[in-house]
């Protein structure tokens, strides 16, 4: 059996992300501990609220999540979880992220409704990714921030979505996979994406 | 781009949802959590629960209603109705709701607004505004109030707390503008002029709401038939159309009010 652990680093709604592997019998575990992540074969790194705040958070699990990703365990960020594995954001002053992917989180301008808030397509730009295997051209998933990335390498853009300006919606590089976007509030498709994650990490 | 959103709301007394029901083949037609199954299978963007009574003896119950809601549905929920701090905001969301609404706490105490959108994103904090026209017959007090010509005549929209009870006197187009700032990511209007009348929304209201704000509009109160919901998305502007009587009743299904809009060239995810 494979261990996928929920990283908890006090913000935000696990017991959703948690429930929605559940809906495909996945068991995962919501979790703190360094030692969890130091053994687990991949993680969830999930994450609403404020950037400084899960930065913040994270201090201790840091180093455990950069070593996991250095050594191509799976990872699948999510929302605020996906901006923190940037280089850095400008919300709530400018702050350090994990640096993962290159480039800045920033806040959406402000001639649009902010937040971006509710259903909106994928438009696939490369789709061999295994996160949107069988993921269809066009797919509406649920979104719900205030910031995004600025992406500093093109080819590691895998989904656009279209909100008057271009915003990457799902990012990868070796075994990380991040998601601007709820998939464990994006019906069928969110439920497909993250069957798609397990997979994976099963491979 | 963005898709405009269809939210059927559920009001519940005592974990119950207490607006008659239209669904036949459900086995037990009151249970919130049974229901938004059903309404996420019919397309429903999002769903709101409110606990109409609001009292404190049943909060327990509606925590109980959340994680069932949460465990049945794969699609966000916001949950409101007596929501007074910021422990009742954090007790709602860790048990699974997306968003919380706050009206009349937020009304007392507006930083109420500002400590939990700080503490859980402004994403998941939504202000319900109650809101009702008072006609005026010349132009009073407009340094404090907007007032606005409509079909019926000039007036100004009142702001009200306690489930549309007692008015507060506050302009509400001006109280939006202040919940924005306080950290408020979507706005629900309400109107008691409308509400249950079944001859649509206050389209003149979600209008000027929606030129003033810079977070999401959610229309409610009012809905008869698709083409109000229609009218709310369009005259009115706003991003998202609430309703709850047309679809209990089964009058229309949420999908049939999303192929009714999508032949009227709104976005809707189908």
């Amino acid at each position: 059996m494979v261990k996928i652990v929920i990283i908890d680093y006090g913000l935000g709604n696990l017991r959703n992300v948690h429930k929605a592997f559940k809906r495909i019998n996945e068991e995962t575990k919501i979790t703190r501990n360094i030692r969890d992540v130091k053994h687990a074969d991949a993680v969830v790194l999930p994450g609403v609220g404020a950037f400084r705040d899960a930065i913040k958070n994270l201090t201790n699990l840091k180093e455990s999540v950069l070593t996991l990703m250095e050594e191509e365990r799976p990872l699948l960020g999510i929302c605020l979880g996906l901006q923190i594995l940037f280089s850095t954001s400008t919300e709530g002053g400018l702050t350090k992220g994990l640096d993962y992917f290159k480039g800045k989180v920033i806040r959406l301008p402000k001639d649009l409704t902010v937040p971006h808030m509710g259903w909106n397509t994928l438009k696939i730009v490369r789709f061999e990714n295994p996160l949107l295997s069988g993921i269809s051209d066009g797919s509406y998933v649920y979104f719900a921030h205030s910031y995004y990335p600025v992406v500093e390498n093109e080819e590691e853009t895998i989904a656009i979505t279209n909100y008057g300006i271009t915003i990457p919606s799902v990012i990868s590089k070796q075994s990380v996979f991040a998601t601007q976007f709820h998939p464990e509030k994006s019906g069928k498709v969110g439920i497909n994406i993250i069957n798609n994650y397990v997979k994976y990490v099963k491979r | 781009m963005l898709a405009k959103r269809i939210m059927p709301c559920l009001d519940m007394n005592k974990g119950r949802v207490v607006k008659g029901i239209g669904f036949k083949h459900l086995q037990d037609t009151g249970d919130p959590a049974e229901l938004a199954a059903l309404y996420e299978e019919q397309g429903a963007d999002e769903l709101v629960l409110l606990d109409v009574a609001a009292s404190r003896e049943h909060r327990d119950t509606i925590i109980d209603v959340v994680r069932r809601t949460s465990d049945a549905v794969n699609i966000p929920f916001t949950v409101g109705g007596g929501v007074r701090s910021v422990k009742d905001v954090r007790r709602i969301l860790l048990n699974g709701a997306d968003k919380v609404t706050i009206n009349t706490a937020a009304v007392l105490k507006p930083t109420l607004l500002s400590e939990s959108s700080n503490s859980f994103g402004s994403q998941c904090i939504v202000s319900s505004i109650d809101v009702k026209r008072v006609y005026v017959q010349r132009e009073i007090n407009v340094n404090e109030k907007v007032i606005l010509e409509t079909g019926e005549g000039k007036c100004w929209w009142d702001t009200y707390i306690y489930g549309g009870t007692k008015s507060v006197g506050i302009d509400a187009l001006k109280w939006a503008e202040t919940v924005v700032k306080m950290g408020a990511g979507e706005i629900v209007a309400s109107s008691l002029d409308f509400d249950g009348t079944k001859k649509g929304y206050d389209l003149e209201f979600l209008k000027e709401l929606s030129e003033r704000v810079s977070v999401p509009v959610i229309a409610s109160s009012g809905a008869g038939n698709p083409k109000h919901m229609l009218e709310a998305l369009t005259i009115g502007a706003a991003d998202a159309a609430l309703a709850a009587s047309i679809f209990h009743y089964g009058n229309y299904t949420v999908k049939e009010v999303k192929e009714y809009l999508l032949e009227n060239s709104i976005l809707v995810r189908l």
